[in-house]
């Protein structure tokens, strides 16, 4: 199989970030916004991990945490050193800084990514100053190298970031990321700030840049199109966890959990000629502080069982398929534990 | 291609002073601001040249006490013969002096206690938020009197002291706020993301975005100070009587008989202190409407 | 088509910004028309000026903007089946009693943002009873059994204990629900949603699309959709109006736009768009260049610069619409053998 020769690069286990909420003068906790809760993956190298879901399902959260922007509470965050895996939440603050070179962000805003007071120029020889990259020449070079990826000229860098567009701006920052020559590439969200006409000029510069570089994004997205032109394989995440994992076009062809299923039945489709049937979802997301018990989807699920109430599913392989999990009860006779 | 690659920054050097250019151009063009400053530098050139020519501000003219503005005293003299001219000169070296002093300093203090409290939050804000409001709440004027009361003697250092920490609160409520909202811009996110000590962010990238409020807010804080200085001066509080300031000349003024009578002694003195003022906040405001990068 | 079928008629509206003394001409001769009881969407990306025609019709623009048309006709359906029309571009003042009249009982909109559109200290029930209070002049206790009577038609469940709740308490997609009824309270014939979903997940988007639709069938509204989201426009819409840069660059039924797209920019969008299921290796087209800045145009087509057809009678003057079949209009000179329309 495909999978036996792709090296893992990233061996999420069980990650959780939770936020205490605290009440009353003397901070007690009273309880826990599970942004992330328990989420398990493997992110192969070169490939793109697409993670989609509803605002609060955790899916920025998710791309922090693997970032270590935000310190998850439990579980494990394995990078791989050569032969070796390092746990990540484990690093000290010099292995921490080093791990800054390997995996880098881009934002969803570009229109404040770039701090508005400095000159791109600064905001570029920054990160490679403080990583120790002693001549000027030479952070002149990385730099130029990284804005020829972007179709940018070196000589713009003499400008403020207001003189430039929004599209122009977040391939500024994706040349930013670049330059410190990271493995990964985790994308929050890249281009649902740009104008439609502009989105396909970064999602297509990503997809070039990728190529050449043998980069691995994480491509975090609430536009499942846009994420499944992205990605190679997708992440359905709702309300922390991750309920369906696929081949992308597994996912599309071959929807498994109710969510992914409504998703996708919900995303509007620019042809006339062949409506598709919706299927309207009832209710709405629930707040990550209250989760229902059981499957959080229980109480928006058309098939929606006395077991889904009380027992939360494992994420589990399909029968037959070892690269398409879900978590649903729906398919325990299917699917092989 | 290659010669191209490099020496980005020698190439473009005339373009990198363009901004700061353009902020001159734009100040040059703000009338009001252009007339506070020309305002500022001749009241102070006239006040250093004063001082260092050395006029006599301390000999009474015994023949010519209480006089009114004469050629031989432009000003006048105050009620024991000394030159008003000179004394208004004189002290408008260290009014000014004062001012200065205390805005930068409680204005660095301010701003260093507001970005570590609005950066770190937490605990760390919280304190230094409750210091500020037992500051904010205790009286200056009894607090001057307690120093008095302690040091036994009137003097520069008194004021500086008191000045600088009761003034700090503003800078540093300003300085929070705009940390704590701009520790969230994305900008700082991307420097985290790149392992960018605390310090480096907070001064090196959050600072210059701040820099505007904090210029501003130091010279309007000159016109405040001048004004303290001028009101406990007036009250017997201020710098010692020896010292001339704006405020001691007045404190001459204090009788309804001087008031009345001798109406240069608190008129010039009064004047160089409304002109001064006036002069600092349409500079200030000039220099807002030009450093707001809302506008840009 | 004869005007009383038409709810809405404009006719080279244009919108001028003065800001520094400099004038900005943002909507250019713009013409379009809704069929009573139909949908136009209005397609465009952020700053084609879309939002500024709809607001320059309702005339809710400060007071630098220059709104000025040959003509905007409403035509309102009175009681006994007549028509009553409104000639707006003769209004002078924008917030004068005429326009007020028309604004809630005949034509409202619902905004973008769900979150700022309600008023925080007020209970929403109040809020939404206040446009029929002022309009017909009920009482507030008739007024709440209207609402409470119109909260369940927009899927707002349990309306006896949610008209007393304030807007902190309700999520994003009910917080659109109570914008939605406070733009239907009076009844209105023509409602224009301005992004009305923009802010909103996909899931509640469809929620929210099915209402609208629903709306329309049941109640034979009109619908002004403004949106840069072409899937939407293919679910949702009659009549589609494309605009670029302040003017329309397609204007024709959904058929005519989708099946036969003929202005390159219509075309351009269609297929930059990612859709689902795109096959493996597949590339999106990109539109290349940036949106121009509305304050330095160049004459001539607003597109000619990212245009992959563009010649050089693209940046002559003067470029009008041509009508390349009946009711598809298109400026564009590839097209210059049809019959021009203004």
């Amino acid at each position: 199989m495909k999978q036996q020769e792709k090296e893992i690069l990233f061996q999420i286990r069980d990650l959780r970030t939770w936020f205490p909420i605290t009440k009353g003068s003397f901070k007690k906790v009273v309880g826990h916004v599970k942004a992330v809760d328990g989420v398990s993956l493997d992110v192969y190298r070169g490939e793109t991990l697409g993670v989609v879901g509803e605002s609060g399902c955790g899916k920025s959260t998710l791309g922090k945490s693997i970032m270590m922007l935000e310190k998850p509470t439990g579980g494990q965050s394995l990078f791989r050193y050569g032969n070796d895996f390092k746990d990540v939440t484990k690093f000290s603050r010099e292995e921490m800084f080093q791990f800054r070179c390997k995996v880098q962000m881009v934002f969803q805003d570009p229109y404040s990514a770039l701090n508005p007071q400095k000159k791109i120029y600064t905001s570029f020889e920054e990160p490679l100053i403080v990583h120790g990259i002693k001549s000027q020449q030479e952070r002149e070079e990385l730099m130029s190298r990284a804005l020829r990826m972007v179709n940018i000229q070196p000589d713009y860098l003499m400008r403020y970031p207001h003189e430039f567009s929004g599209g122009q701006r977040q391939r500024l920052c994706i040349a930013r990321a670049l330059e410190v020559m990271p493995e990964v590439l985790v994308c929050d969200e890249p281009v649902s700030a740009l104008d439609v006409s502009i989105q396909a000029q970064v999602l297509n510069l990503m997809k070039d840049i990728q190529k050449e570089l043998r980069l691995t994004y994480i491509f975090i997205a609430h536009d499942l199109s846009v994420v499944q032109y992205m990605s190679d394989r997708i992440a359905v995440m709702y309300l922390g966890k991750v309920v369906e994992l696929a081949d992308s076009r597994a996912l599309y062809d071959d929807p498994m959990h109710p969510y992914t299923r409504a998703l996708l039945s919900a995303i509007p489709v620019p042809d006339i000629h062949n409506p598709k049937k919706r299927q309207v979802l009832e209710g709405e997301v629930p707040s990550p502080i209250r989760k229902p018990t059981g499957c959080a989807f229980h109480n928006r699920c058309p098939h929606c069982t006395e077991r889904c109430k009380t027992e939360d599913p494992p994420l589990r392989a399909k029968a037959g398929d070892e690269t398409h999990l879900v978590a649903c009860h729906l398919y325990d006779a299917a699917v092989s534990s | 291609m290659e010669n191209q690659v490099t020496g980005i920054k020698e190439r473009n050097k005339s373009a990198s002073a363009s901004l700061l250019k353009k902020n001159i151009r734009k100040f040059l063009n703000n009338r009001l601001a252009m007339v506070g400053l020309v305002v500022i530098i001749v009241m102070v050139a006239a006040c250093v040249a004063g001082a260092l020519m050395g006029v006599d501000y301390n000999t009474p003219d015994l023949s010519n006490m209480k006089a009114g503005p004469s050629g031989e005293h432009l000003f006048g003299t105050d009620t024991i013969g000394r030159d008003l001219f000179a004394r208004v000169l004189y002290g408008g070296c260290y009014s000014i002096l004062i001012g200065v002093l205390c805005a930068v300093l409680s204005n660095v203090i301010g701003a260093a206690l507001g970005a570590v409290a609005g950066y770190f939050g937490g605990k760390v804000d919280k304190l230094l938020v409750r210091v500020s409001e037992i500051f904010q709440a205790f009286p200056q004027l009894v607090l001057v009197m307690m120093i008095v009361a302690i040091m036994n003697q009137r003097g520069l250092g008194n004021l500086l002291f008191i000045f600088v920490i009761t003034g700090w609160m503003t800078t540093f409520r300003m300085v929070r706020n705009e940390y704590l909202s701009l520790k969230n811009e994305t900008y700082v996110k991307v420097c985290e993301a790149f392992g960018m000590s605390n310090r480096r962010i907070m001064f090196g990238q959050i600072l210059p975005n701040v820099m505007s409020p904090i210029i501003v807010s130091t010279t309007t804080n000159v016109a405040f100070f001048i004004l303290q200085e001028a009101a406990l001066s007036f009250i017997g509080l201020g710098v010692a009587d020896s010292t001339p300031t704006w405020g001691n000349i007045l404190n001459a003024a204090k009788s309804v008989a001087v008031v009345t009578n001798q109406w240069w002694i608190w008129v010039f003195p009064g004047l160089a202190i409304t002109l001064f003022v006036l002069a600092i906040n349409f500079f200030g405001d000039g220099l807002r409407d030009v450093l707001d990068a809302k506008q840009q | 088509m004869e005007s009383k079928e038409l709810i809405l008629e404009v006719k080279k509206l244009n919108t001028t910004f003065v800001s520094d003394k400099k004038e900005t001409r943002i909507v250019k001769d713009v013409s379009f028309a809704v069929k009573r009881g139909t949908t136009l969407a209005v397609v465009g990306e952020s700053g084609c000026s879309k939002s500024v025609t709809m607001n320059s019709i309702m005339r809710f623009l400060g007071r630098n903007a220059k709104v000025e048309a040959e003509s905007i006709r409403f035509t309102a359906k009175r009681a006994d089946g007549t028509a009553e029309p409104h000639q707006l571009e003769g209004i002078k003042n924008p917030n004068g009693a005429e326009m007020r009249a028309l604004r809630g009982p005949q034509m409202s909109m619902v905004f973008q943002d769900p979150m700022s559109s309600l008023n925080p200290v007020y209970k929403v029930g109040d809020q939404v009873a206040e446009g029929l209070i002022q309009h017909t002049g009920i009482s507030k206790k008739q007024a709440r059994e209207q609402v409470l009577e119109l909260f369940p038609r927009l899927g707002i469940p349990d309306p006896e204990s949610r008209i007393d709740c304030y807007p902190h308490q309700f999520s994003g997609g009910m917080k659109q629900r109570v914008v939605i009824a406070i733009a239907m309270i009076c009844n209105p014939e023509l409602i224009i949603c301005d992004e009305p979903t923009t802010a909103l997940d996909v899931t509640i988007q469809a929620q929210i699309m099915e209402l609208l639709k629903k709306l329309q069938v049941e109640n034979g509204k009109s619908i002004i959709l403004i949106t840069h989201n072409m899937g939407l426009v293919a679910e949702m819409a009659d009549e589609v109006c494309v605009m670029y840069m302040g003017r329309v660059v397609e204007f024709g039924s959904l058929e005519d736009i989708f099946d036969h797209p003929s202005h390159p920019y219509t075309k351009a969008l269609l297929r930059s768009v990612p859709v689902l299921g795109l096959a493996d290796g597949q590339k999106l087209e990109t539109i290349p260049g940036i949106t121009p800045n509305p304050a330095d145009l160049k004459p001539g087509c607003e597109f000619a610069d990212r245009c992959a057809e563009c010649t050089e009678r693209c940046r002559g003057a003067n470029i009008p619409a041509y009508e390349i079949a009946p009711g598809h209009r298109v400026r564009c000179v590839q097209f210059d053998h049809f019959p021009e329309v203004d």
